[in-house]
């Protein structure tokens, strides 16, 4: 299962003849990357422990340094790392300018406090700036850095548009149009480029907020007629056709996908009001079934199919499980040993890395000696 | 294969049809080129066969289309996908999803074909394009003769009966020409695809054409017929065809080698003479005007070297970095007033590169620029419009305006010119371009000149221009030519990147070549372009040995 690729690899430049060779070094199924990586961060959700926390992102950043393919998206990981940073720089300046109210002791220094009226009473700008506030800012700053760090993961290995790929076919209609909205992003910015070096061209400064103000409606014009250009290009390839079913079998799927969506409600409300404890679960459940089975008619309207659809083998299963294990094991261990895993700061002590959790936390690397990214084929070149 | 009944567009608000009166039949398996000069109706007309006209474009579509006995007017294009494979100009704006591999399934997996299916397909594809070796790079990394390659291999894969191209090699440098169109007789010979193509460079295409449909001019009705016949009469026709028309020659050739067979009276009749001389760069620089007297007390304190500049523009030794890759090593290049120079070379050579760090919107990782004695990335922009000015590859990226009025007044602006000068220029350059246009509604020739005008109001002594000729009609490269020759004369440098060899072989004094970034050649034209196979224009080929460039010089001889 950990076997290298290489092999599979030779065999894509065979012609067509041994077609199947390649499907033995199948990928990870992008949906167990994003359970893998969203478990790591609801496990930083449970601790504020800094040793656990940066345990954590060493573990996701070591595994998609293993992990990630050879794709422009991977890249996406440094760029989620620096809005991580920037988070924690920002929960800091802000115990700092704006006080805390964490009680503490050890004042570091005093910042100028500035006198605020009666009404804003509250709200304190400067003043005593403690370790104990300084400290607490860092731990919980850490936290939602972490969680960003693992989601920055999850899109580094496998890109969002991988995912949307695998949803049901009645959804992926729709999925597509997201997937194209997804790119629409980075052309703008490459138009915004271009069209401000054209105005170097025109000898006006290409920098500034006026330049910037000045190239929006032309870019705005280029995006819409892209956008017309590529609906075009999508319909004259097929997008959009629909198989001819049967009127009955229409009906049912309308009456399966609205009927299931009223149980849902019903069952919802039944759920959230007193009275309707008995009847509650079972509506729900029938509404759910309803609305499940009206979504798989509905994908039979669509005559599309999959190319090498992403199948979800036993290493996904395991890469799955992996990060499950880490989120289910510090969840327990926040319930059983609270206090190890939020370290306090009042009164200011070292926090110590508990042996268990941290354990737990190295399950998490598992992934990076099943799943190792294929070595690139070939030397990027210039576009 | 494709029948038009009596078929006329107009689009909305349109007084006129754009199209009128098409009544064609293309046979099955046959490469039929739609040839005519722009505004002719081209685009429209292979819109209706793909169902994007009416259906995505609007308009009234008088008449019946039918494709494969499907009639467009009951068929929306998603509906004809299994029939026809469209590829339209600009590939970018055809791709669906970000890696080759999927882009090339897509269209397979809209028509619901089995796995097994689309899987052998791919393979086959890959091999067919010569793609195998990039299936898995992201398409935003690829060379313009890749995507279009990846375009059609993604048409192509369920199998279309039909392929409809519009300008598919216009883009393209002449190698990566050729092998588009390799591929495309491939699939005419191998599978018995109809294929319908509308092509500018005619130079490229004519030779592998079955038959020709001709739209001799706006609203008038096609004639399709053998590519000979029509050429005798076309308003648009490809170097080789205007010699043979020169000499006489009946029927008319239209391949280099069917020309060269019938040359040898021609040879003859050349052997005393020599191409007519004035195409060598001038001697002695012509006079420009001079930046006021406190451009030239900075330029001096920046180079005291550069006091009395002999060149317009000197690049000794640069090199650019771009990410990873290495877009320029070791470039030297010095540009003489007066001189035309043609940057040619292969898509991604780094000709557009090289052109930005004339105008500092590249800044050299090693080595010097020096245009007008300033370094371009650290001068101001409104001192370096005076210095140079670069038309790029999409001239509107150049215009902001609503109309063509209001662009001229801001270029005067801009340039702190006499109001009105661009208007002038836009006059001279083309006359009949009314002020109150938008610039979108221009021709692709009319925006050209626009532009050049807007960067000629600062009248800066060095003008580059990046890709000119893309989208144009012999009329309208034919006005070029005189426009840009006018300029030399009158002192400016000039340096064009261009795939376009007729281009460079008429207008250019020297050629320099790049490859992987470097300069591979640099000469006068006869002896750079005259050695290579894919940069020889058509009438070098032909009266081989002897050194003639251009049908023009050929006529001037005769006469």
């Amino acid at each position: 299962m950990t076997d290298h690729p290489s092999a599979a690899d030779r065999s894509d430049h065979l012609p067509a003849r041994h077609p199947r060779t390649s499907h033995d070094a199948r990928p990870v199924h992008p949906a167990a990357w994003w359970l893998w990586s969203l478990s790591l961060g609801t496990a930083a959700t449970r601790t504020t422990n800094p040793l656990l926390l940066a345990l954590l992102v060493a573990t996701s950043a070591y595994v998609v340094q293993a992990s990630r393919p050879h794709t422009p998206w991977s890249r996406s990981y440094s760029a989620f790392v620096k809005l991580a940073v920037t988070v924690l720089l920002v929960r800091l300046v802000f115990a700092v300018a704006l006080g805390s109210p964490i009680p503490g002791t050890h004042t570091l220094v005093t910042l100028p406090e500035v006198p605020l009226p009666r009404w804003a009473q509250g709200i304190r700008i400067g003043g005593d700036l403690t370790a104990e506030a300084l400290l607490f800012a860092l731990y919980d700053g850490l936290k939602l850095a972490t969680l960003l760090v693992c989601v920055g993961a999850a899109n580094a290995l496998a890109s969002p548009t991988r995912l949307l790929k695998t949803l049901p076919g009645a959804l992926y209609e729709t999925g597509v149009a997201v997937v194209v909205a997804l790119t629409f992003a980075p052309h703008l910015i490459a138009d915004v480029h271009r069209l401000r070096a054209a105005r170097r061209l025109r000898g006006r400064p290409d920098r500034g907020l006026r330049g910037l103000l000045q190239v929006g409606l032309p870019v705005l014009e280029g995006a819409l007629e892209r956008s017309v250009a590529l609906a075009a290009a999508m319909d004259a390839r097929g997008y959009g056709r629909t198989a001819d079913l049967p009127a009955a079998l229409r009906r049912t799927t309308t009456a399966l996908t609205l009927g299931g969506l009223l149980g849902v409600c019903a069952g919802t409300y039944g759920l959230l009001t007193a009275e309707g404890g008995t009847y509650g679960v079972p509506v729900l459940l029938a509404g759910v079934a309803a609305a499940l089975a009206g979504l798989w008619l509905g994908g039979r309207r669509s005559p599309r199919t999959r190319y090498r659809p992403d199948t979800w083998n036993a290493r996904s299963c395991l890469v799955a499980a992996s990060g499950t294990a880490v989120a289910a094991l510090l969840t327990a261990a926040a319930a059983s040993d609270p206090a190890a895993l939020h370290p306090g700061v009042v009164p200011l002590v070292a926090p110590v890395l508990p042996l268990g959790p941290a354990a737990a936390v190295l399950l998490g690397l598992l992934p990076a000696f099943l799943a190792p990214a294929k070595p690139p084929r070939h030397k990027e070149q210039p576009s | 294969m494709i029948r038009f009944e009596n078929v006329s567009v107009t689009y909305d608000g349109a007084a006129d049809p754009t199209v009128r009166g098409v009544d064609l039949t293309i046979p099955e398996g046959e490469l039929v080129l739609l040839a005519g000069p722009s505004g002719a109706g081209k685009s429209t007309l292979l819109g209706t066969v793909s169902g994007l006209v009416p259906h995505f474009t609007g308009g009234t579509l008088r008449g019946r289309v039918t494709v494969d006995g499907r009639d467009t007017r009951t068929h929306k294009p998603r509906e004809l996908a299994d029939v026809v494979g469209t590829v339209g100009q600009d590939p970018l704006s055809h791709f669906v999803t970000d890696t080759v591999e999927e882009e090339l399934a897509y269209g397979m997996e809209s028509l619901g074909l089995a796995p097994a299916v689309m899987r052998r397909r791919v393979e086959e594809t890959l091999d067919l394009l010569g793609l195998a070796d990039l299936r898995d790079r992201p398409i935003a990394t690829l060379s313009g003769g890749q995507q279009q390659r990846v375009a059609i291999g993604s048409v192509l894969t369920p199998h279309p009966r039909v392929l409809v191209l519009d300008e598919p090699t216009s883009a393209l440098d002449p190698a990566a020409a050729e092998e588009v169109l390799a591929v495309l007789l491939r699939l005419v010979h191998d599978l018995g695809t109809t294929v319908l193509l509308a092509e500018h460079r005619l130079e490229r295409v004519l030779q592998y054409a079955d038959q020709v449909a001709l739209l001799p001019a706006p609203g008038a009705a096609p004639v399709l017929g053998d590519p000979a016949d029509l050429m005798a009469v076309s308003p648009v026709y490809p170097p080789v065809v205007d010699l043979g028309r020169l000499a006489g020659w009946s029927p008319l050739p239209l391949t280099v080698r069917d020309a060269r067979r019938r040359a040898g009276a021609l040879r003859e009749r050349l052997r005393d003479r020599t191409p007519p001389a004035g195409r060598e760069a001038p001697e002695v620089p012509a006079p420009l005007p001079r930046p006021p007297a406190v451009h030239r007390w900075r330029r001096r304190r920046a180079d005291p070297a550069a006091a009395a500049p002999a060149a317009v523009a000197e690049v000794r030794s640069l090199a650019v970095r771009r990410g990873r890759v290495q877009a320029l090593r070791r470039v030297g290049l010095t540009v003489a007033p007066g001189e035309t120079v043609a940057l040619m070379g292969r898509n991604g050579a780094g000709k557009s590169t090289l052109l930005g760090t004339l105008v500092g919107l590249v800044e050299p990782s090693a080595g010097t620029v020096r245009v007008g004695g300033a370094v371009p990335h650290r001068t101001a922009p409104r001192e370096l419009v005076r210095r140079v000015g670069l038309v790029p590859q999409e001239p509107r990226d150049l215009l902001y305006a609503d109309t063509v009025a209001a662009e001229c007044a801001a270029a005067d602006r801009d340039a702190d010119a006499e109001p009105g000068t661009c208007r002038a220029l836009v006059s001279e350059l083309l006359p009949g371009i009314a002020d109150d246009v938008h610039p979108r509604d221009l021709s692709e020739g009319q925006r050209l000149t626009l532009a050049l005008a807007v960067v000629l109001t600062a009248r800066p002594p060095l003008l580059l221009l990046d890709e000119p000729t893309r989208g144009l009609d012999y009329a309208a490269k034919a006005r070029l030519v005189v426009v840009l020759r006018e300029l030399a004369s009158a002192g400016h440098a000039i340096v064009l990147a261009t795939h376009d060899v007729e281009l460079a072989a008429e207008l250019a004094h020297r050629v320099v070549l790049l490859a992987e970034g470097e300069v591979i050649a640099d000469g006068p034209t006869p002896e750079v372009v005259v050695s290579s196979p894919s940069y020889a224009p058509q009438v070098t080929k032909i009266l081989a040995p002897q050194p003639w460039l251009t049908v023009a010089q050929v006529r001037e001889a005769l006469r």
